[in-house]
């Protein structure tokens, strides 16, 4: 009789890598439908870009490091970073923002540290940061949302934008564009005026900014989502969460003309997005529950202090590297006491 | 310290997994024997510890309940005969541990007389001393029936502080094992009657009994065995949580008290004994009636077997004649587990046979084992984390493994690893983390021996260099001795007179002795 | 232009004064934290697996762990510690690891000397050549070996006038393997119920 000698437990797992990923991609659906209806077709075809490029990239280290193609290109992590990371950047975005964006997250960011699993920091954050310091001009012109916008581009009009890098002659970014809620709120604050005046601007909504706070709360479903299926856990979304309301509400009640309120902190810019999708990245996050907590808590205070001090709008993906590099630390300090001990 | 409350609030455990029972399928028909085999396979060591004398050769007839082998400590178990007949053989044969291994094993041919040796029963154990007691359960070869074989007298006796609750765990939270189950319908007054025996032989006052919430008929049957044998309403019946592995004696603990056991310690440092409903059975057996443990009911079960039921069967029948009791195999079986799936031992023959802690053979087939992808890289989700029982960090330890970095692991407690197998069923990634742990604990225990081994021959070079310095020195200095002496001439001299007159003194004794 | 150069100038003195400065505290505290000679033949010594074979030219490991701390012999001279011992050591000794020299024997798996009592004649001599004192026995007594004391060393082999000792692996606790093997029953029997295979 033959039979196999392996180790318990003999029926198999419960999940798997490509399970896991699947999930997180369906999650961002209710998001992209969003985006879709504020932003138009370009995101659709950021995504398809990005992918596309991960893949491609993927597949290239995968050869040059002698791993099997098979099992890590259908793991679907870097779909993941790829709709990340599209999701970040503007939806009329020139391509090779998505190409340079895919090669730090892919190459750099994956496989120069070993692959999947092996990476220290966020791979879309570490694409995002890469383009935002690369090309900071391209990744300022926001769409205005679609209720500000003269009519969004169509498809052909997107194709065009994207592929060559420039406008139709029919568009013109003077009226195509918006500051992002973000962006307004810091210069803003710069020129010295109030932020219930910056407020009045059209493109703030009753939280956040018009179009953007939806696409928070759709983040927020599937994130939720994701919490029920307990693909990620409660406590990087709560800490990150908590942690910004605790933070801002007494500087909001000390200063509201300067400071802005916690539910505009919240809804805007990649907060929601981050406290569900991006912080909670298992790979470059805490393992241990407390250390998620604690992770959790150190991107808030640290995207605050990015949008309160920094020179960029949003700090989120800054916040989130640097939080990286503490996870180690983190863990180490909050391993749980052992039974019996 | 006051005495604990055990059963009266039910606690959590951390982590732990709910799963899918499976429980009923081999419950459906009543308990059944095997067809007595031709032969029975006794591994001479059936429990943690070394083995005792062995009392019979080859070619001896044997009857049943004839003890084969003497417990000359606590720690060694005898071997009874389960039935009459004669000794083949005393030769290597499979068995399960170590895997794909062999040790000594009895070989007995039944004589299908089932002819009794006499019976040792104590008459009234209800006045009996707790040291009798407990001398009858070693003779009677008791060892942990819950599948870790621990001798259960060495349980019983010991020096540590006074017992005050006995746990009787009949929670076997794995799926598909039920014959604990099983027994507890059908023998509900043998394990009450058992579980007084032990309370007395250990001087504990109470009794509780652990059983799953999902065993709804179990209840009832030991509910009405408390009221025929418990008039001193010294037990009482906890139900606790299914959620695996609740049954393990530290978790069970936990949930039974809130304390962990030490774990440099024992469940005696918390005034405690775990003892296996089975094993209270068995008890019972060996006090009220004589008989030794020579038999057990083994669940047969999984997907890979036609009828899936319970067997009492004899120890050292073969695992094929319970797989020919149950209806026979699927043709693409794959695995046979000895015990769960979860925690469960592979068995690398049929031919292996039953032990005092076979509590399941499972029946696999290719696709009730088949993984959906290849074993990827840790993604470090944390799953493991949750789910560990014994708040470990599963993926940490399994990086320092897989770096061999033996050490670092130890330092984070792989050592109080369970086993259970919860972080491997939820692993995204399919890493055999269980077989990394124990290949780990396998390493650790081995370079400890080596390092103690090391130590040891150190010493004894050390004190042989010693030795050697020591007898050059102590030849040295009489050779001086005996220089010093003979250059100073005069005294020498005499010296060599007075050696020879003693000589001659003696040749004139001895002849006088000659003439007499 | 003089400004420049005098910068220059500035910035390279202070690179070397602070370079000077670093080295002197350096030198100063390795010279006053020197490591105590004999702790580290000790901790040596306790790298090295005490085989006491003298494989490595020295008559113990003791010896050895000497010889290495004042500079005498290499680190990769001891066949028994293989290369995980010369790694070892060479971690504890903050050197640059290097394969085992091969002049000095083989690694080995552990064994241990067994004497067959039928061709003993009592000698003597092994017990004598024994460097850990494992075999007793009296003069024209049989001879045994403690197996738990026996380091391996081979070094009773060679005075034994009627080669009587053979070395035998050593018995070693099973270790789980990590990864699952197939197994077509247990190796060298052959299935009993060859029946059972279509049952």
């Amino acid at each position: 009789m033959k039979v196999m000698l392996a180790g318990a437990p003999h029926i198999p797992p419960i999940s798997t890598v490509s399970g896991v990923m699947k999930q997180v991609l369906y999650a961002l659906i209710p998001a992209i439908a969003a985006h879709l209806w504020f932003f138009g077709l370009g995101i659709l075809f950021q995504i398809a870009l990005a992918t596309g490029f991960a893949l491609a990239l993927e597949a290239a280290m995968l050869k040059l490091r002698q791993r099997p193609l098979g099992p890590f290109l259908s793991d679907y992590s870097a779909v993941v970073t790829a709709v990340l990371f599209a999701l970040c950047i503007p939806p009329l975005a020139p391509w090779w923002i998505a190409f340079t964006g895919m090669l730090f997250a892919i190459v750099v960011a994956k496989h120069f540290y070993g692959g999947l699993g092996h990476n220290l920091f966020n791979p879309a954050m570490v694409g995002f940061a890469a383009v935002i310091v690369t090309f900071p001009l391209d990744l300022s012109q926001w769409l205005a949302p679609r209720q500000l916008s003269p009519g969004l581009p169509g498809l052909w009009q997107t194709a065009h934008a994207i592929f060559t890098g420039s406008l139709p002659e029919s568009l013109s970014w003077d009226t195509l564009s918006q500051a992002t809620p973000l962006d307004a709120l810091k210069t803003g604050v710069a020129e010295n005026r109030l932020v219930t005046e910056i407020r009045d601007a059209p493109i703030f909504g009753d939280f956040g900014g018009l179009g953007w706070e939806w696409i928070a709360n759709f983040y927020a479903l599937g994130g939720l989502w994701l919490v029920y299926r307990r693909v990620i856990s409660w406590h990087v979304p709560v800490a990150l969460l908590a942690t910004v309301v605790v933070v801002t509400v007494p500087m909001w009640l000390m200063g509201p003309d300067i400071n802005p309120s916690p539910l505009q902190h919240i809804f805007s810019g990649a907060l929601v997005m981050a406290a569900f999708f991006i912080a909670t990245d298992p790979v470059s996050g805490c393992s241990t529950m407390k250390g998620r907590l604690l992770f959790g808590a150190g991107v808030a205070i640290l995207t605050l202090a990015i949008r309160r001090f920094g020179g960029y709008p949003d700090g989120v993906a800054f916040a989130v590297l640097l939080m990286n590099m503490a996870v180690p630390l983190i863990d180490r300090l909050t391993r749980p006491r052992t039974y019996g001990h | 310290m006051r005495d604990l409350e055990v059963g009266e609030h039910l606690y959590r455990f951390p982590g732990g997994l709910k799963l899918r029972h499976h429980k009923q399928i081999a419950c459906r028909d009543p308990l059944a024997r095997p067809d007595l085999p031709e032969a029975l396979y006794l591994p001479l060591q059936q429990h943690q510890g070394p083995f005792g004398e062995v009392l019979v050769q080859p070619d001896d007839r044997v009857l049943k309940g004839q003890p084969l082998s003497r417990a000359r400590n606590d720690r060694e178990v005898p071997v009874h005969a389960p039935t009459s007949g004669t000794i083949r053989e005393i030769k290597p044969w499979p068995v399960s541990w170590p895997p794909a291994g062999e040790a000594e094993c009895l070989i007995l041919e039944p004589d299908g007389n089932e002819t009794w040796f006499e019976t040792n029963a104590l008459e009234n154990w209800h006045d009996a001393e707790p040291a009798d007691l407990v001398e009858h359960i070693r003779a009677a070869g008791l060892a942990g029936l819950g599948g870790a074989m621990f001798p259960t007298a060495a349980k019983l006796r010991g020096d540590w502080a006074q017992v005050h609750t006995l746990i009787l765990n009949g929670s076997e939270c794995e799926p598909y094992i039920s014959c604990d189950e099983m027994l507890m319908r059908e023998r509900p007054g043998a394990i009450i009657e058992g579980g007084l025996i032990l309370a007395r032989a250990l001087g504990a006052g109470k009794v509780v009994i652990a059983i799953e919430d999902q065993m709804g008929a179990v209840d009832k049957s030991l509910s009405r065995a408390l009221a025929e044998h418990d008039p001193d309403d010294i037990c009482r019946i906890v139900e606790v949580t299914t959620v695996y592995p609740e049954g393990g004696e530290k978790q069970l603990i936990q949930v039974l008290t809130g304390a962990e056991v030490p774990h440099d310690g024992l469940p005696q440092d918390l005034g405690l004994v775990c003892l296996n409903v089975g094993t209270a059975a068995a008890a019972r057996d060996a006090v009220i009636e004589g008989k030794p443990l020579i038999e057990r009911i083994v669940t047969v079960s999984g997907p890979g077997i036609a009828h899936p039921r319970n067997l009492l069967t004899l120890l050292g029948t073969p695992v094929s004649n319970l797989l020919a009791a149950a209806g026979g195999v699927d043709d693409d079986i794959e695995r046979l587990v000895l015990g769960g799936p979860m925690s469960g031992l592979p068995l690398a023959s049929d031919r292996i046979p039953i032990t005092k802690g076979s509590n399941c053979i499972l029946v696999l087939r290719r696709q009730d084992t088949r993984r959906e992808q290849p074993v990827m890289p840790c993604i470090n989700c944390g799953e493991c984390v949750r789910v560990c029982p014994a708040s470990l960090l599963p993926q940490e330890l399994y990086k320092y493994l897989k770096a061999e970095s033996h050490e670092e692991a130890d330092s984070l407690d792989l050592f109080d690893c369970i086993e259970c197998g919860c972080c491997a069923h939820v692993c995204p990634s399919h890493i055999p983390l269980v077989d990394w742990y124990r290949h780990g604990k396998g390493v650790l225990r081995e370079r400890g021996i080596e390092d103690a081994r090391a130590q040891k021959a150190r010493q004894r070079f050390e004190a042989r260099e010693k030795r050697i310095t020591e007898e050059k020195e102590e030849r040295r200095r009489k050779r001086e001795q005996r220089e010093r002496k003979l250059k100073s001439g005069g005294d020498a001299r005499s010296e060599v007179q007075a050696a020879i007159e003693r000589a001659q003194s003696r040749s004139t004794e001895s002849d006088k002795d000659a003439d007499q | 232009m003089s400004a420049t150069l005098s910068a220059i100038l500035v910035a390279i003195g202070v690179m070397l004064a602070l370079l000077l400065g670093i080295g002197l505290v350096l030198l100063f505290s390795a010279r006053k934290w020197k490591p105590d000679e004999g702790s580290v033949v000790e901790q040596i010594n306790r790298i090295l697996p005490q085989t006491q074979c003298g494989q490595c030219d020295y008559p113990g490991c003791r010896p050895y762990a000497e010889a290495i701390a004042n500079g005498e012999a290499d680190i990769n001279q001891c066949p028994p510690g293989g290369e995980a011992g010369v790694k070892a050591l060479a971690d504890l000794l903050g050197r640059e690891s290097k394969p085992l020299d091969a002049s000095h024997g083989e690694t080995k798996p552990p064994i241990v000397a067994v004497i067959d009592e039928d061709r003993c004649i009592g000698c003597k001599l092994c017990i004598q050549a024994c460097p850990v004192d494992a075999i007793i026995g009296a003069p024209k007594m049989m001879h045994t070996v403690i197996a738990d004391e026996c380091t391996g060393c081979e070094l009773c082999l060679p005075p034994c006038p009627v080669d009587c000792i053979d070395l035998v692996p050593r018995r070693r606790p099973f270790i789980w393997p990590v990864h699952a093997i197939e197994v077509e029953s247990p190796p060298g029997r052959e299935p009993e119920h060859p029946e059972r295979e279509h049952a």
